[in-house]
C-alpha cells in the first residue's frame, strides 16, 4: 500500500537555485540559504481543491481551457484503475507516479470533464479565429521629472480576432505595467504548468540615467533596447493560445486606464516577499527528491539544462562580438580621419587624392560596421537573451510539477499515518475519536485523489507546453538566423561596392 | 625560400643581390641566413651565405649612421627587433586555460596562435630583408666595407648588444640631438627646395605616426571580432549536435559557415596589417631617416655659417686667419657635399614612397575585394540551403 519513496537524487539542484534569484525582478541577489518559510503562494493542503479554482478568478473560461484534451483521455480514465495513460504519454515504466492507494473512482474523474468532452483543441484556432494579432510598442516618452519620472510607451494592437473589442487599439503603458501583467500571469498559470514568457529585466542603472535626464547616446540606446524587448514580450505572450485569452492580457491591451502595479517595485514589501519566496522555493527544490518514472521528463529536463548552458555561452560570445564590432567601428572612423590628414600633408597630388579617397572608404566602412553591430545585437543577441530567460521559465514549470508531486506524496503520507492511528483506535474503544479519525481519512482520501489529478494534469500540460515551446523556438531561431545572415550578406555587398570604387583611384596614382 | 619583401619598391641589380633565404627561431633570438649573389670582384665567391642575428643588423646600421661620409644620404632605417613576447604570452595563457575549454576549442585556438606566431616571424624576416635590399640598391652604401664584411664574413661578428652604460649614452645623445634638431630646424633655409622638404617632412612624419597607430588599433579590433566569430561557431556546433529538433540543421550549417567566414575575416585583418599597417610603419621609419638627413644638413649649414662668422672675425682681428680659412673650407665642402646628395636622396624618397603606396593600396583593395566576394559567396550559398530547408 505504501508508495515507494526512494527517489534518485535530483541533479542540478545546486546550480539552479540561485539562477532563479537572478531573474532580474529583484534588486537583491540573495545569499539566503537557510530560509525555512512556508510557501504562502500556494494554498495549504486543506484547500487543495481551491487551487483549481484560483485560476478561475476571472470566470469559468480558464478552467475549460486548461482541460482541453483528446476526448480519448476520458475513456482511458474510466476503464483503468490506476494508469494515467494518455495517447501523448510514453509507456510508463515500473512504478508509475500513481502508487495505487485507492482505486480511482471513475465518477469523480469524469464529472468535471464530461462537459468539456466536446471542446476542440486549441492549437491555432481560438473560438474559430485564426491567430492574427500584431502588437507594436513605440513612442517612448518621458513623463514627469526627477526620480519619479518614468518612460511611457504607446502600445498599439491590430487584430481581427473576436476576443478583442476593436480591430485597432492604442493605449499608453509604463514599464511597471508590463511587470504587473507578467506577475499576474505567472501567479495564475505557472503552477499549473504553463510556460509564461518572462518580462524584460529591470535595470536600475539604465532607468536612473533616463530619469536624471541624461540625453546621451547610451540612454537613447537603453530606451530603444527596452522598447524592443517590451514588444517582443507582448508578442510572445499573445502567441500563447491560453494567455492570449486571459482577461488581464486583454485588459492590458485594450483598457485606457490600468491600476498601477505597485508591487513590482524592487524595494517594496511585495518585492521582498517575492525574494523570500524564491529563496524558499530554492531550498525546497533541494530537499524534494522526486521519483521520476517518466523518462520523457527526465530527458527533457536534461535537454533544457544543456540548451540553457549552450545558449548562455553563445549569448556571451555574441555580446562580445557586438562590443568588438562597435570598437572596430570607432577605430575605423578614427583611422579614416587620420588617413585624411595624411592625404592632406602628402605633397604628391595623385597619392594625396588616393589617400583622401581611402579615408572616405574607411568612413563608409565605419558606418557599415555600426549597422552590422546593430543587427548583431537586435537580431541575434537579444533573441538569445530572450531564450535564456524563457528557459528559466521552462525550468520553473518543471519545478512546479515537482512541487505538485511532492504535495501529493505528503498528503499520501499523512493519509497513511491517519490509517495507522485509526487502526490503533479500533482497539482503544474510543468511539468519538474513531469517528473523527474515519472522517479525517475520508477527507484525506479526497485530497490524495485531487493531488494525483493535479499531478497528472500538470504533467499533461507541461508536455503540451514543451511541444509548443519547441515549435516556437524552432520557428524563431530559423527566422532570426536567416535574417541575420541576410544582414551579413548586405554588409559584404556594400564592402564590395566601396572597394570596387576605390581600386581605380589607387591605380591612378602615377 | 622566403618571399621577397613586398612593401617597398626596389630595383634589383644583377651585380649584387641579397636576400634572407632561411630563418630559425630559437628561444629568445632569431637566426637569419643571409644569402648573397654577386658578380662584384671584391667577393671571394659568386654566391655565399652567412648566419646573422638582429644585433648584427643594428651594428651595420649604426656604422652607417656614424660614418661622416654618408651624412648626405638617407640611411635605410634599421629593422625593428623581433618581438614574439605578445605571441608567447598568448600561447602561455592558452596553456593555462586548457582545462576550461573543450579539446576542439583548445586545438583550434592553439592552431591560430601558432599561425599568428608564424606570421610575426615572416614579418620580421621580411623587414630584415628589406633593410639589406635597400643597402644593396644604394649606389654608395652597397660599396661599404662593413656591409661586405656583414655579407661575407662567416664567423660571428662579435657584436654584442649595447650594455647599460652605452644605452645611457645613446639616450643622452638622443636628447642632445633632438634639442639641437629643434635649434637647427629653426634656421630658415635659403634654398626653397629644402625649406619645403623640412616643413613637409615634419608634418608628414607626425601624420604617418598617427595613421600607423590608428591602423594598428583598427586591425586589432578586427582580429578580436574574428575570434568572437570563432567561439560562436564552436558553440553553434555544440548546439547543433545536442538539439533534437529541426533547427539543429540550421545550427550545424551556420557553424560550418562561420568557421569559414572567420578564416576569411582573419585573413582580411592579416592583409590589412601587411599592406596598410606595415606600409605606414615602414614610412614612419623612412621619414624619420629623411628627417635625420635634413638635420645633418641643417647642422652642417649652421657649422658653415658659424665658420664664416669665425673667419670674418679672424680676418678683422688678423689672428689665426689660416686656421679659420681651413675650417671654413672644410665646413663649406661638407655642407655642399651633403646638399648635393641630399637633394637627390629626397627626390628618390618621394619616388619610392609614391610607388610603395600605389602598390600596397592597389593590392589592399584587390585583397579586400577578393575576401568580400569570398565571404559573400559563402553566405549566399548557406542562405540558399537554409531557405530551401524551411
Amino acid at each position: 500500500m505504501a508508495a515507494e519513496m526512494e527517489p534518485p537524487p535530483l541533479g542540478n539542484a545546486g546550480e539552479t537555485d540561485f539562477r532563479e534569484l537572478e531573474d532580474g525582478e529583484d534588486l537583491f541577489v540573495s545569499t539566503v540559504t537557510t530560509l525555512e518559510y512556508p510557501e504562502p503562494s500556494s494554498p495549504e493542503p486543506a484547500s487543495l481543491p481551491a487551487e483549481d479554482i484560483s485560476i478561475n478568478s476571472n470566470g469559468p473560461k480558464q478552467k475549460d481551457v486548461s482541460f482541453d484534451d483528446d476526448p480519448e483521455d476520458l475513456f482511458a480514465e474510466a476503464t483503468e484503475e490506476v494508469s494515467l495513460d494518455s495517447p501523448e504519454r510514453e509507456p510508463i515504466l515500473s512504478d508509475g507516479p500513481s502508487p495505487a492507494i485507492t482505486p480511482v473512482t471513475p465518477t469523480t474523474m469524469l464529472t468535471p470533464r464530461m462537459d468539456l468532452g466536446a471542446r476542440c483543441r486549441i492549437e491555432e484556432d481560438n473560438n474559430g479565429d485564426t491567430f492574427d494579432i500584431h502588437i507594436a510598442v513605440s513612442d517612448p516618452e518621458k513623463v514627469g521629472d526627477g526620480m519619479n519620472a518614468y518612460m511611457g510607451y504607446k502600445v498599439t494592437t491590430k487584430t481581427s480576432m473576436t476576443i478583442f473589442n476593436k480591430n485597432e487599439t492604442t493605449v499608453r503603458r509604463r514599464f511597471s505595467d508590463f511587470l504587473g501583467l507578467h506577475s499576474k500571469l505567472a501567479s495564475k498559470y505557472l503552477h499549473i504548468g504553463y510556460i509564461v514568457p518572462p518580462a524584460p529585466e529591470k535595470s536600475i542603472v539604465g532607468m536612473t540615467k533616463v530619469k536624471v535626464g541624461k540625453e546621451d547616446l547610451s540612454s537613447a540606446e537603453f530606451v530603444e533596447k527596452r522598447r524592443s524587448a517590451l514588444e517582443r514580450y507582448l508578442m510572445r505572450t499573445v502567441k500563447h493560445p491560453v494567455l492570449l485569452k486571459d482577461p488581464d492580457v486583454i485588459m492590458f491591451l485594450e483598457s485606457s486606464e490600468l491600476p498601477r502595479a505597485v508591487s513590482t517595485q524592487a524595494l517594496s514589501g511585495a518585492g521582498i516577499l517575492r525574494m523570500v519566496n524564491k529563496a524558499a522555493d530554492a531550498v525546497n527544490k533541494m530537499t524534494i527528491k522526486m521519483n521520476e518514472s517518466d523518462a520523457w521528463f527526465e530527458e527533457k529536463h536534461q535537454q533544457f539544462e544543456n540548451l540553457d548552458l549552450q545558449l548562455r555561452k553563445l549569448h556571451a560570445s555574441v555580446e562580445s562580438l557586438v562590443c568588438h564590432r562597435k570598437e572596430l567601428s570607432v577605430n575605423t572612423a578614427s583611422f579614416a580621419k587620420s588617413a585624411a590628414m595624411l592625404g592632406n600633408s602628402e605633397d604628391h597630388t595623385a597619392l594625396s587624392r588616393a589617400l583622401s579617397q581611402l579615408a572616405e572608404v574607411e568612413e563608409k566602412i565605419d558606418r557599415l560596421h555600426q549597422d552590422q553591430a546593430y543587427a548583431d545585437f537586435y537580431l541575434f543577441s537579444e533573441l538569445l537573451g530572450d531564450y535564456v530567460r524563457l528557459i528559466t521559465a521552462v525550468k520553473s514549470v518543471f519545478d512546479q510539477r515537482m512541487k505538485t508531486w511532492s504535495k501529493w506524496q505528503d498528503t499520501q503520507l499523512l493519509l497513511q499515518k491517519k490509517r495507522e492511528s485509526e487502526a490503533k483506535l479500533q482497539f482503544a474503544n474510543k468511539p468519538d475519536k474513531l469517528q473523527q479519525a474515519k472522517d479525517e481519512i475520508k477527507e484525506l482520501e479526497g485530497k490524495v485523489e485531487q493531488g494525483e489529478k493535479d499531478f497528472e494534469l500538470i504533467s499533461k500540460t507541461i508536455r503540451k507546453e514543451v511541444s509548443r515551446f519547441e515549435k516556437e523556438r524552432v520557428k524563431d531561431f530559423k527566422a532570426v538566423i536567416i535574417k541575420y545572415l541576410e544582414s551579413l550578406v548586405q554588409t559584404q555587398q556594400q564592402l564590395i561596392k566601396y572597394w570596387e570604387a576605390f581600386l581605380p583611384e589607387a591605380k591612378a596614382i602615377a | 625560400m622566403m618571399p621577397r619583401a613586398v612593401n617597398v619598391d626596389l630595383q634589383t641589380d644583377a651585380t649584387l643581390q641579397v636576400d634572407i633565404s632561411d630563418a630559425l627561431s630559437e628561444r629568445d633570438k632569431v637566426k637569419f641566413t643571409v644569402h648573397t649573389k654577386s658578380t662584384l670582384p671584391n667577393f671571394k665567391q659568386n654566391e655565399f651565405s652567412v648566419v646573422r642575428q638582429h644585433e648584427e643588423f643594428i651594428w651595420l646600421h649604426d656604422s652607417f649612421v656614424e660614418n661622416e661620409e654618408y651624412a648626405g644620404y638617407i640611411i635605410p632605417p634599421a629593422p625593428p627587433r623581433p618581438d614574439f613576447d605578445a605571441s608567447r604570452e598568448k600561447l602561455q595563457k592558452l596553456g593555462e586555460g586548457e582545462g576550461s575549454m573543450t579539446k576542439e576549442e583548445f586545438t583550434k585556438m592553439k592552431q591560430e596562435l601558432e599561425a599568428e606566431y608564424l606570421a610575426i616571424f615572416k614579418k620580421t624576416v621580411a623587414m630584415h630583408e628589406v633593410f639589406l635590399c635597400r643597402v644593396a640598391a644604394h649606389p654608395v652604401l652597397r660599396k661599404d666595407l662593413n656591409f661586405h664584411v656583414f655579407l661575407e664574413y662567416n664567423q660571428d661578428l662579435s657584436v654584442r648588444g649595447k650594455n647599460k652604460r652605452e644605452k645611457m649614452e645613446d639616450f643622452f645623445k638622443n636628447v642632445v640631438k633632438s634639442a639641437d634638431g629643434v635649434l637647427v630646424a629653426g634656421v630658415k633655409d635659403v634654398d626653397d627646395f629644402f625649406e619645403h622638404e623640412k616643413t613637409f617632412l615634419l608634418e608628414y612624419h607626425n601624420r604617418v605616426k598617427d595613421a600607423s597607430a590608428k591602423s594598428d588599433r583598427m586591425i586589432r579590433s578586427h582580429k578580436s571580432a574574428a575570434d568572437d566569430i570563432n567561439r560562436i561557431a564552436s558553440t553553434l556546433y555544440t548546439l547543433g549536435t545536442q538539439d533534437s529538433t529541426d533547427v539543429c540543421k540550421f545550427f550545424l550549417k551556420v557553424s560550418e559557415l562561420f568557421e569559414k567566414t572567420r578564416k576569411i575575416e582573419a585573413r582580411v585583418a592579416a592583409d590589412e596589417d601587411l599592406k596598410l599597417a606595415d606600409l605606414l610603419k615602414y614610412y614612419l621609419r623612412e621619414s624619420q631617416a629623411a628627417k635625420d638627413l635634413l638635420y645633418r644638413r641643417g647642422r652642417a649649414l649652421v657649422d658653415y655659417e658659424n665658420a664664416n662668422k669665425a673667419l670674418d672675425k679672424a680676418r678683422a682681428k688678423n689672428k689665426d686667419v689660416l686656421q679659420a680659412e681651413t675650417s671654413q673650407q672644410v665646413c663649406c665642402q661638407k655642407f655642399e657635399k651633403i646638399s648635393e646628395s641630399a637633394k637627390q636622396e629626397l627626390i628618390d624618397f618621394k619616388t619610392r614612397r609614391v610607388a610603395a603606396f600605389r602598390k600596397n593600396l592597389v593590392e589592399l583593395a584587390e585583397l579586400e575585394l577578393k575576401h568580400a566576394k569570398g565571404n559573400l559567396q559563402l553566405l549566399q550559398s548557406c542562405l540558399g540551403v537554409l531557405k530551401g530547408d524551411t
